[in-house]
């Protein structure tokens, strides 16, 4: 009797149920981020001293929170690749990878936007942005050395490695990135994202930052569903290439 | 022990008769640092007051340029394949290798940057304190830096591949180089930075081998 992970471990059935829960989940992602935004613009008051930039809190902070979600789950990836062997392990790693970069990017481009009129410039080494475009680095790391290794089974285990590697360095580098800047403490102070936040700013923060995770679920859902499709062609094309390496041997004899 | 022995005596003897890597890489930290008030400006005094940054800096670059060489050369002519196969446990060839790199690049590195300190305007009175914060901090360089070789052994255009995923893993090693320099030669003389140094150091002698390992043993199969 097989247990539920193992029934799910199976690639198969992972497509078979991937095809059915994708359109719902793409469609409860649509339907939270459109409430979230309609709150977001609408309904979430201008903050008494940013005014209405306060708004791109809604999209930078559910981004940032994403970032660092998203190197979790691939690290969890490597460890179930490395320990378990689990068949699917390798595909979600090398899904999450980009989305995850690009929702690490989304929230260094939205917080230097939001930067500008709030803090009078566009980037500033304070400890937490540090930290973000460390782990922005740390994901090119992974999708170079994933793209630079042509043998599959090879690359899938040393970005594991990597990936371990990386989550155990993260809290390290975070901590350093704070201690350094202390040393240089810049006069501005930061008052975005305290967590005594007012419910009428926290309200949608939360409806996005859940619609957020929903749509990284999508997405890493139809990144390893194209994976698995595409590893299975490279397999039908090798297959291929046998048959007709194994039919000329046959022809010349 | 006496393999390890062995194997670190190998290293440092390659490394001396090779000779090639050594001398590019003070060669390069010697031309990075000339670059630099080549390309700010020779204000002295914006010199001095960037001196142990820029010196960390060219020294973090110029050992990742002799990191690609710790594993690819024994790799290519096959000697990797037999120390694997031998008596000494991967970790322990992946530390001996390791450690003939911070013998031969790290600490010569460490111990030239006074002298390109004198380029940049050193305040003299750290020049013994950057010394000490160098030679503790580069067994970290050499062995995180190890890890980075061993992942991109067998990957294409390696050297630039090994300096993107190394340098964000200095990170810590760079900021608290230079806390302790700061912390030395500030009030009091705080040490505190630079035991913690010695823990990042110390810890990646440790662990640096083990993920090092684990990659040369997938790549070797």
């Amino acid at each position: 009797m097989q247990t539920i992970t193992q029934r799910l471990a199976n690639p198969t059935r992972f497509m078979e149920l991937s095809a059915r829960l994708l359109p719902w989940v793409a469609g409860v992602a649509g339907v939270i981020i459109a409430y979230g935004l309609y709150l977001s613009f609408f309904v979430a008051p201008p903050d008494y001293q940013q005014g209405e930039t306060v708004r791109i809190m809604f999209i930078h902070v559910p981004s940032a929170w994403l970032a660092m979600a998203g190197y979790a789950l691939i690290a969890i990836s490597a460890f179930g690749l490395l320990v378990f062997r689990h068949p699917l392990a390798d595909v979600s790693a090398k899904a999450a990878a980009p989305i995850g970069a690009a929702f690490t990017f989304l929230a260094l481009v939205t917080g230097s936007l939001w930067g500008r009129p709030t803090w009078g410039t566009y980037w500033v080494w304070d400890a937490r942005l540090t930290s973000v475009l460390i782990l922005f680095f740390l994901y090119l790391g992974l999708i170079a050395l994933r793209s630079s290794i042509e043998d599959e089974t090879l690359a899938s285990k040393l970005t594991a490695i990597l990936a371990l590697v990386g989550i155990v360095m993260l809290p390290i580098i975070k901590f350093s990135v704070e201690y350094g800047n202390t040393l240089h403490q810049r006069a501005s102070v930061m008052r975005i994202g305290a967590p005594t936040m007012d419910p009428s700013l926290l309200q949608p923060l939360l409806v996005m930052a859940v619609g957020f995770t929903v749509l990284f679920v999508a997405l890493h859902m139809k990144a390893m569903r194209n994976e698995i499709l595409r590893r299975r062609v490279k397999a039908m094309q090798l297959a291929e290439v046998e048959r007709a390496q194994a039919g000329q041997l046959a022809a010349a004899e | 022990m006496s393999a390890f022995l062995a194997l670190l005596g190998r290293d440092l003897r390659l490394a001396v008769r090779q000779g090639g890597a050594l001398g590019t890489a003070l060669g390069f930290y010697m031309l990075v640092v000339t670059l630099l008030p080549l390309g700010l400006g020779a204000d002295l005094n914006l010199l001095s007051r960037i001196a142990p940054g820029v010196l960390w800096i060219a020294l973090l670059l110029a050992a990742l340029l002799s990191l690609g060489r710790v594993f690819a050369s024994d790799y290519e002519d096959g000697s990797l394949d037999i120390l694997a196969t031998g008596t000494l446990p991967m970790e322990l060839v992946v530390t001996a290798k390791a450690l003939a790199h911070w013998i031969s690049t790290g600490i010569p590195l460490a111990l030239m940057a006074p002298v390109l300190g004198l380029l940049l305007n050193l305040e003299i009175g750290a020049y013994p304190v950057l010394v000490a914060t160098m030679l503790v901090g580069t067994p970290a360089v050499s062995f995180i830096g190890a890890v980075g070789a061993a992942l991109t052994l067998r990957a294409y255009r390696g050297g630039l591949l090994i300096a993107l995923l190394v340098l964000p893993l200095y990170v810590p090693t760079l900021i608290f180089g230079m806390a302790s320099i700061a912390a030395l030669l500030g009030p009091g003389g705080v040490s505190s930075p630079l035991l913690i140094l010695t823990a990042i150091s110390l810890a990646s002698v440790i662990l640096g081998p083990l993920a090092a390992a684990a990659a040369l043993r997938v790549q070797m199969q």
